[in-house]
């Protein structure tokens, strides 16, 4: 018998997002995904200067904070052609890695966690042996048996007071659960010290870009954050070397804390590595930038088609015409009016709520596609792209990762248990991993360059008679993302944003493919329709944002929302 | 829980210095002798935990995020043993009916006791469907909790104004908090997102008394918002001596010298940054080298734009013209008076202002 089952509002994400799914014998059939908020952003930059649209687009999202920011700048200067000064893409480098190290740390512990680890269980735990297997796959110095000992206390007095505040209601000892009392308990100790850690990531962000969230040190060519050794009002060498403190503590943690829990988890749960795949399409973006005209990349973009490494295609600088003539977005089950396919310069949106229609519209989320494809987006696409093209850091770091879950699962597996909710979770941690190491590379690179003498940060726009067009792209936290802006007299007359979460919790397009989230859902096991944890599993694997995902429109006047073609 | 609970453990020993320590600094904040510190650490840390039903709307989980930035007391101090924070959809475990499960036990069990926190501004036009969830609209959502509430504290410039889907042309009729609840007393903690610090001194305030803190007539607590931000900034004297920035990353932007001419609004912001600072890394954005973009006043996002152009109307030292005082009182006088118009038609009454009705009186 098919039973329907509605999760709304799904928690535990960014945003408003509702999931539909049948189930019939224990699996789901079919799956809906549908953004439940509309804000119209890119609506209201319409005539403004496009020097503040990266003000106005970082407010997309502030978990995502810095990410619309980073496509923004990077959208008008690409429209310019403006060439950025060494020291500014470093910072802009630091910036991004550093606000994705506690973004990943973030999603983990605080967001998903809570999907495979029952706190309840942590109650019946041994600490003694909780901190015999934490040791056993990793030697962070604070998995001793006084600590564990305290948080289980800790935690004893949070369900002694009757007050679970945030794990009222939760999933606690539901029959997917499966982590023995002792991984329970490493995990809720180390959900406690991830916030600590995650804390000391957005500390070193705040040193270069003067608060966070929403980071207030970028200008359209360049960045903001005076450099000058011999002043106390500009980044000198002592706040240079504490923001390098900060990322060796976090890169400590998620070293030898983060990936390793992931691990852990994913090899105790090796039952759940075939669910999840979904759309095998992925697509990444190049970033970590290393010269001045966006040419050269710390990491690689490109393209995957149906799951075979093979079909790799690179997308090798900001102005690759590989991305910027593939990318449309379809309407035709989205609230707006008609059911077109079009180009983000050419986009043209009336809303029209109409409810939640299974076989109709249901959603305030476009469809885009690449190459007429949906595409799976986020750090599994970027992982996956890269160890195509025989990047040898991602082929490296991938290796360990999934060494480190053979050995604890006591089976070997390769590369391609990745396309899988679980896999999803792996790539996000060497994702981390990296990117620690990453930031502190261009950490070095901009303390070179100021040891040679160079304090430049800007280049100076300047804004020509008549229409430019440009697009900015990004590898956020949650994937590919690009900004498209149509400036005409230094006034900005079209923005598009494309986004991770729309690529990925888009609905499905005229053909009826559906989106990676719908997709994925298709084959995942259901215990109880009426608790469906594993539903939950599979979609906070993509990091859901949909604050992000939510955008566009066109209106003329109050009452009516009526479009421009361009 | 009680904090003491944990007296033999060496490291929440620590823990607990450092919160006594931010107790300090939060009386500090707040203007409180020391002498309450003990009375604000039993607030803090009571047996029955104050229930908080924190509420989503048109937002970007930016103030939330601010939260995990905070440091005294931290998310987990706060939400563990401060109070007990019963329905938060970033963070709670539960989804879908279990989570909905969790918003009516608390709206229950402690009708006109929860603190409500709202994140987000609320869309009124087209009946409201902008923003949904659980398959009701923001404006029918707050109308059921806020009535219940002791006190709602709307955090950041989406709950306070409308925030930035407020910009011209607010395509979804989105509006603040104070514009459509009356009834309930209302503190607005503005900011994109505010300094985590004005928020938990705010709560802890609330704790101790039992009563919100003073407030301006914009509804922000004096202790957070009483200052002019050009008035108490580091750079104030080189604006006083005439010495300003150029251009980013010239001999006087890398010398700390002032951003007014780059576009700073810090001559007609209210806001603690300056002496609060963000991060716990003593910064704000005009430390760093970006001027203010005046996130704390209602509409910035159309009164303060464009961002990299000077202020009008401030007198610079040496130029006759309108003195940074005038301009102030101007914009911020402007700004109250709309707040009293919207006030002035409650949620309680279940009577919303300007869903989707025809003739809507424009935002600007």
């Amino acid at each position: 018998m098919t039973e329907r089952i509605t999760i709304d509002p799904i928690t535990r994400i960014e945003g408003h997002l509702r999931i539909d799914a049948e189930v019939d014998g224990g699996k789901v059939t079919k799956a809906w995904s549908s953004g439940q908020m509309w804000r119209g952003i890119e609506v209201i930059l319409q005539g403004r200067d496009p020097r503040d649209a990266w003000l106005f687009t970082q407010r997309i999202c502030g978990v995502c904070t810095t990410v619309h920011a980073l496509a923004s700048v990077r959208a008008v200067e690409n429209a310019l052609q403006l060439e950025i000064p060494l020291n500014a893409q470093y910072i802009r480098n630091i910036v991004m890695s550093v606000h994705a190290l506690q973004d990943h740390i973030v999603h983990f512990y605080v967001l998903s966690a809570l999907d495979w680890v029952d706190v309840v269980s942590a109650l019946s735990a041994d600490p003694v042996k909780t901190a015999s297997l934490a040791g056993s796959i990793s030697s962070w110095s604070n998995n001793s048996v006084k600590r564990f000992k305290a948080v289980q206390e800790k935690l004893q007095g949070i369900v002694d007071s009757g007050q679970l505040g945030p794990f009222a209601n939760g999933y606690w000892g539901h029959p997917a659960m499966k982590l023995p009392p002792e991984a329970n308990l490493m995990a809720v100790a180390h959900y406690l010290e991830a916030l600590d850690y995650q804390r000391k990531a957005t500390q070193a962000l705040g040193i270069i870009s003067g608060k966070n969230p929403h980071i207030q040190n970028l200008s359209v060519g360049g960045v903001t954050t005076a450099l000058n050794p011999d002043s106390d009002s500009a980044l000198n060498m002592e706040r240079l070397y504490w923001v390098k403190q900060l990322i060796g503590e976090v890169r400590g943690f998620i070293q030898q804390v983060y990936l390793p829990d992931v691990a852990a988890i994913g090899a105790l749960y090796k039952d759940w590595l075939p669910y999840g795949a979904g759309v095998t399409n992925y697509l990444a973006m190049p970033d970590m930038v290393l010269d001045t005209k966006s040419t050269k990349f710390d990491l690689p973009g490109g393209t995957i088609m149906n799951g075979d490494l093979g079909t790799v295609k690179p997308i090798s600088s900001f102005n690759d015409p590989y991305l910027r003539d593939n990318v449309v977005e379809n309407i035709s089950h989205a609230w707006y009016k008609g059911d077109w396919t079009k180009h983000p310069y050419e986009e043209e949106t009336v809303p029209e709520y109409t409810d939640f229609q299974d076989d109709g519209k249901y959603t305030w989320l476009k469809a885009p596609r690449f190459a007429g494809q949906p595409m799976q987006v986020g750090p599994l696409a970027q992982m996956l792209v890269g160890y195509a093209q025989g990047h040898q850091e991602i082929i490296k770091n991938v290796n360990n990762a999934l060494g480190l879950v053979s050995s604890i699962a006591g089976v070997t597996v390769g590369p391609e248990v990745l396309h899988s909710t679980l896999g999803r979770h792996v790539a996000r941690a060497v994702r981390a991993s990296m990117l620690a190491d990453l930031s502190l590379k261009h950490w070095e690179l901009l303390v070179d360059n100021i040891g040679k003498g160079d304090l430049t940060i800007f280049n100076k726009p300047t804004f020509p008679k008549g229409e430019q067009r440009g697009f900015g792209i990004h590898e956020a936290p949650r994937g590919a993302l690009s900004h498209w802006i149509v400036i005409q007299d230094g006034k900005i007359k079209n923005y598009q944003c494309v986004v991770p979460s729309t690529w990925n919790a888009g609905p499905r397009d005229k053909e009826g493919l559906p989106g990676p989230y719908e997709a994925s859902l298709v084959g995942n096991p259901i215990a109880d329709a009426k608790q469906p944890l594993e539903v939950l599993r599979t979609i906070h694997s993509f990091d859901p944002c949909i604050a992000c995902a939510v955008h566009m429109l066109d209106p003329e006047g109050r009452e009516t929302i009526k479009v421009k073609a361009l | 829980m009680t904090d003491t609970a944990h007296s033999t453990d060496l490291d929440l020993q620590v823990n607990r210095r450092g919160f006594l320590k931010g107790c300090t600094i939060v009386a500090a904040a707040l203007g409180i002798s020391e002498a309450m510190i003990p009375k604000l650490v039993e607030a803090a840390t009571s047996a029955q935990r104050p229930p908080v039903i924190w509420l989503h709307f048109q937002e970007c989980t930016g103030c939330t995020e601010s939260l995990l930035r905070a440091s005294h007391p931290d998310i987990g101090r706060l939400i563990l043993e401060i109070i007990s924070l019963d329905y938060h959809e970033t963070v709670m475990a539960a989804a879908g009916h279990q989570a909905e499960k969790s918003l009516h036990d608390t709206l229950d069990k402690y009708a006109g006791k929860f603190l409500c926190v709202v994140e987000g501004g609320i869309p009124t036009k087209d009946k409201g469907i902008y923003c949904k969830i659980a398959g009701r609209t923001a404006v029918d959502i707050l109308a059921e909790v806020a009535p219940k509430a002791a006190a709602i504290i709307a955090i950041g410039s989406c709950a306070t104004f409308g925030g930035i889907q407020a910009a011209a042309p607010n395509p979804t009729g989105s509006k603040g908090v104070r514009d459509l609840v009356s009834g309930t007393p209302v503190i607005n903690i503005p900011g994109c997102p505010p300094n985590p610090i004005s928020f938990l001194g705010t709560v802890l305030h609330y704790l101790t008394f039992n009563r919100l803190p003073v407030t301006d007539n914009l509804g922000r607590p004096l202790f957070a918002y009483g200052r002019r931000i050009h008035d108490h900034c580091e750079r104030r004297a080189h604006f006083d001596e005439g010495r300003f920035a150029e251009q980013f990353g010239d001999f006087g932007h890398r010398n700390g010298y002032c951003l007014y001419k780059l576009g700073c609004k810090g001559p007609e912001t209210f806001s603690n940054c300056p002496s609060a600072r963000f991060n716990d890394v003593d910064v704000w954005p005009v430390s760093v080298g970006h001027g203010c973009i005046g996130c704390t006043e209602p509409n910035f996002w159309d009164t303060m734009t464009p961002f990299y152009e000077r202020l009008p109307n401030v007198k610079i030292p040496g130029i006759g013209g309108t003195t940074v005082d005038t301009a102030g009182k101007t914009i911020l006088g402007v700004a109250a008076a709309a707040v009293g118009i919207h006030a002035a038609i409650g949620i309680g009454k279940k009577v919303i202002k300007g869903c989707g009705c025809k003739g809507e009186k424009k935002e600007s």
